[in-house]
């Protein structure tokens, strides 16, 4: 196995876990801030 | 408790980053595999995690079921705590030691029926009533986060070890995209039914979804499959040095989805705010003005995203 050619694989095994946990953390935020939003409408 | 999370939040940020450290420049190289075998720092215990929110939701989605009743509740509970103590005592029973796989210990079947009997009790005690029901969404829903990064990051790590991405047919991949799905189909409906039952429907698919987790877990113990033996048991070896890098970085996604579920569970709690203040300010609204409202006024699982 080419060991250069699998760390690819590896650094893009790890890119791809992080970019799932940021966007599922940012919907989360962005999901929040728009509940907040509906709440103050709510409030007035 | 809310001060509490940034700083459980930056004690978390420093641990994955140890823990990131250690996957990649702490464990040794594998002989055969090189580096790309450190994916399975990421792999694992994704999958454990997955399992694990998984297992929070099928008790959340079972005593929200038998707590319609208080009569079945207690029947339940009572199941569950005998089950709890035959599931200690019987592995140790000679003739049932012997009926066990070869690797499972009768120790840790004893302390996973104990383990399982214990959540079931804790959880009943510190999530009432709809809190279950809050419960069970959040854990289906960073449940499937994780287990979709394990879908992922399997066919990355197949694609230089095996020479493809995915082999059809195996028992261990189709089950893990069979559960995936499932618990997809647990979150499409709750999402986009609005009928006064969702939830108990929700809960009763949960109940049947989470079947397939022993599947997805033992498959690879009494079926044939590609997939590598088990790391802990089941005739699995790992050199310790990585075996406890594993489990650091396990350690570490474990304290990162406890705050993703935390997180998760207060925007649960505040959209059903939200909604109930939006249901009640519709009642108290005079007929006309209610006429002319716009979306806004639409309960939230109804209105556009």
């Amino acid at each position: 196995m080419n060991s250069a050619s699998s760390v690819k694989f590896l650094y893009a095994a790890y890119i791809a876990t992080w970019t799932i946990h940021v966007l599922y953390l940012g919907s989360l935020v962005r999901r929040y801030r728009r509940l907040q939003r509906q709440m103050k409408e709510l409030g007035k | 408790m809310k001060k509490a999370f940034p700083i459980l939040a930056v004690l978390t940020a420093f641990f994955l980053a140890y823990a990131f450290y250690q996957a990649m420049f702490v464990a040794p190289t594998d002989a055969l595999q090189g580096d790309v075998y450190r994916i399975i720092y990421y792999h694992v215990p994704s999958a454990w995690t997955a399992f694990l929110l998984f297992f929070i939701n099928f008790i959340a989605s079972v005593q929200y079921l038998a707590n319609a009743k208080p009569s079945t509740a207690r029947t339940v509970k009572w199941t569950v705590i005998a089950l709890g103590i035959v599931g200690f005592v019987a592995p140790f029973v000679p003739q049932v030691r012997q009926q066990l796989p070869t690797g499972m210990h009768p120790s840790a079947v004893a302390t996973t029926a104990l383990i399982i009997a214990a959540v079931y009790q804790l959880i009943g005690e510190f999530f009432p009533g709809q809190d279950l029901d809050v419960l069970a969404v959040t854990a289906a829903e960073v449940g499937v986060v994780f287990c979709s990064i394990v879908l992922i990051t399997g066919p990355i790590w197949a694609r230089p070890v095996w020479g493809i991405w995915w082999a059809p047919g195996d028992i261990r991949l189709t089950s893990t995209l069979v559960l995936w799905l499932i618990y997809v189909s647990y979150l499409v409906l709750r999402r986009f039914s609005d009928s006064a039952q969702t939830q108990k429907l929700a809960a009763v698919l949960a109940v049947f979804g989470a079947l397939d987790v022993p599947l997805v877990y033992f498959s690879i113990w009494f079926f044939r499959t590609q997939h590598p033996q088990p790391v802990i048991g089941g005739g699995g070896s790992m050199d310790p040095r990585m075996l406890n890098v594993l489990l650091i970085n396990w350690m570490a996604f474990l304290c990162f989805a406890f705050l993703v579920c935390w997180s998760r569970f207060r925007l649960e709690k505040l959209r059903r705010e939200v909604e109930e203040a939006e249901a009640l300010e519709s009642l108290l609204e005079p007929a006309g003005a209610s006429a002319t409202s716009s979306t806004a006024k639409l309960p939230l699982s109804r209105r556009p995203q």
